[in-house]
């Protein structure tokens, strides 16, 4: 068995398709996540494989679904943070042997396939539909929402794990090398990090809009207040430790001007959906958000990153095709949980959306007026990867759970959860969810 | 600033061998008219993979943008930070773009707009480099 990745014909990436074919008739019902950690600890029960298998037991159970019942899976194969298996170091067998193994050894480990969990999860005996929504959970929920839509499965599973190994981010390996490949040194040759490009837009932005980088404080902490009311979020599970202006402002740099918390903390986690028809969804324990619409961008910057021109007239193309396949407006959105992971493009998405009437220029005065959940203009009410860590799914788990009124203390209370839109990761490329109280 | 050795591959071969040469060239679809980089195996545009070719660089151009890297993953860079990155527009197409750590100009004293000319810069493994400099 070997499962395809998504073609591309399944996504909605040009403008002028409109309303979304499935729209309302594809549901979100069940949620499942795994516990976090900074890291693997070598031990099975712990390991990428396993916490995948938690969340989608969780995810089973939230939705009231019997295992045989689920005849669809969607994962994304990839699950490094920037943490890959050393080179030369022993495969850890124990851990491998205590599962049905495939024939790649460090599957669940380090990378997952929905051949690994069929083997391992012997009550799916009835999932005939497998397929690989590769790069995050973003693009996984799409697959998923439009499988369903076509008929292509009728109760999906979909998933995404992290694991995170012993070292730094992205350190090690070829960065460590005396050489690096003719292709790779054009951009890699110059050792910036992973928040290089974004801070190099922010920068841009700034000096365009005569913004500065501490008015991104009220952003980090109303993001980081959030995530702390997230109880599966890495920062409310180990260190429940608000973020203050002044420890914002006091963080060392990256890439300036990106800073230390402007970039995510690197965790283990998974979390898993449950998907279903509209009508399945009626019948189900848990109250069915409706999918709105899917959307993506697959834009390219012109030369080695995406200058600020490039990216505003991106996010407000993925807009247009947010708000048309969807069959609504900027002022339909009852709250946004666009990606944070950098935390400086935030305010791009939410631009290009127009969110509460925000125009390009406009978020970082936007972030100093009331954006909390007890608000008229929620932003990110799940924390985002700044309040709960990278996972680049906390803002899909957080719409679902608004919107069925079971966010907890993060309820929003300022205004009613009726629709809300998710996605990203990149303002130029990535892929987006709009969510309904309503299928209507 | 001790950067790795560059090992040219297939796609970049002709981008090195010229910066052993002491020239810049980037590629360019004769089809389209029209420059790109970083390289591809086909034009970005047409999708050809029969009309690149190696097109001459005059070798100036401006500062777009920067930033400063302060923890950045290169082993070998790291004695040098805080250093810049620089983006620089060529003065042929300012819509492509090269990475340059402006040699002589200090830590976040950059000036954006300003015009840089390009020089060669060799690798730990001897492999010329295109790198840019301030023009005073």
């Amino acid at each position: 068995m070997t499962t395809p990745d998504a073609p591309e014909s399944m996504f909605r990436s040009e403008v002028g398709l409109g309303v979304w074919e499935h729209r309302g008739k594809v549901a979100a019902v069940g949620v499942g996540h795994a516990p976090t950690s900074r890291r693997w600890d070598g031990r099975a029960e712990t390991c990428v494989g396993q916490i995948s298998i938690d969340a989608l037991r969780q995810a089973m159970d939230d939705a009231g679904v019997a295992p045989g019942d689920v005849d669809g899976l969607v994962i994304d194969t990839h699950t490094t943070t920037g943490a890959f298996w050393p080179r030369g170091n022993p495969l850890p067998m124990e851990v491998i042997d205590s599962f049905n193994r495939t024939d790649e050894p460090l599957d669940g480990i380090t990378q997952l396939s929905a051949e690994w969990i069929l083997k391992n999860m012997p009550e799916l005996k009835n999932v005939t539909f497998t397929m690989n929504g590769i790069g995050c959970m973003s693009r996984a929920i799409c697959v998923a929402a439009q499988a369903v839509g076509d008929g292509l499965t009728g109760t999906c599973l979909v998933l995404k794990s992290w694991h995170n190994l012993e070292g730094r981010y992205y350190q090690g390996g070829a960065a460590a090398a005396n050489t690096i490949g003719g292709t790779a040194a054009i951009r890699g040759l110059w050792g910036t990090p992973a928040c290089y490009g974004t801070a190099l837009q922010f920068a841009e932005y700034c000096c365009k809009y005569g913004k500065t980088h501490d008015m991104m404080a009220p952003f980090m902490e109303n993001s980081r207040r959030n995530g702390l009311m997230f109880p599966e979020g890495y920062w409310a599970q180990h260190r429940p430790e608000e973020l203050t202006e002044e420890d914002y402002l006091a963080a060392r740099w990256i890439a300036k001007p990106a800073s230390l918390f402007d970039n995510d903390i690197p965790i283990m986690v998974s979390a898993a959906y449950l998907y279903t028809t509209a009508e399945r969804a009626r019948d189900m324990k848990q109250k069915p958000v409706y999918i709105l619409n899917h959307a993506s961008s697959r834009t390219r910057a012109r030369s080695l990153t995406p200058t600020l021109d490039e990216v505003e007239a991106d996010t407000a193309r993925t807009a247009h095709k947010i708000y048309e396949g969807a069959g609504i407006t900027a002022a339909d959105l009852s709250f946004e949980n666009m990606y944070d992971g950098f935390s400086l493009f935030h305010q791009f998405h939410l631009e290009g959306l127009g969110y509460r009437g925000v125009g390009f220029g406009e978020a970082l005065d936007f972030y100093q007026t009331d954006i909390s959940i007890e608000g008229p203009s929620p932003v990110q009410p799940s924390g985002g990867n700044v309040g709960c860590g990278r996972s680049r799914f906390w803002m899909h788990t957080d719409c679902i759970q608004q919107i069925q009124g079971r966010a907890g203390d993060r309820q929003i209370t300022g205004v009613k959860p009726e629709v809300a839109v998710s996605g990203g990761p990149m303002p130029m490329g990535g892929d987006y969810t709009v969510w309904g109280a309503s299928p209507d | 600033m001790a950067k790795q050795g560059v090992e040219p591959d297939e796609l970049t071969r002709e981008f090195w061998r010229a910066a052993n040469e002491d020239r810049l060239v980037i590629q360019n679809c004769k089809a389209c008219d029209r420059l790109q980089h970083p390289p591809l195996a086909r034009c970005s545009e047409c999708a050809s993979a029969d009309h690149l070719e190696w097109k001459p660089m005059c070798g100036r151009g401006t500062i777009y943008n920067y930033g400063v890297v302060h923890d950045g993953p290169i082993r070998s860079l790291h004695p040098d930070q805080p250093f810049n990155v620089a983006v620089i527009k060529l003065e042929e197409d300012a819509g492509i773009q090269m990475f340059s750590h402006l040699p002589g100009t200090p830590s976040d004293e950059v000036p954006v707009g300003a015009q840089v000319e390009v020089i060669f810069e060799a690798s730990e493994n001897g492999q010329k480099v295109p790198e840019w400099r301030v023009v005073t």
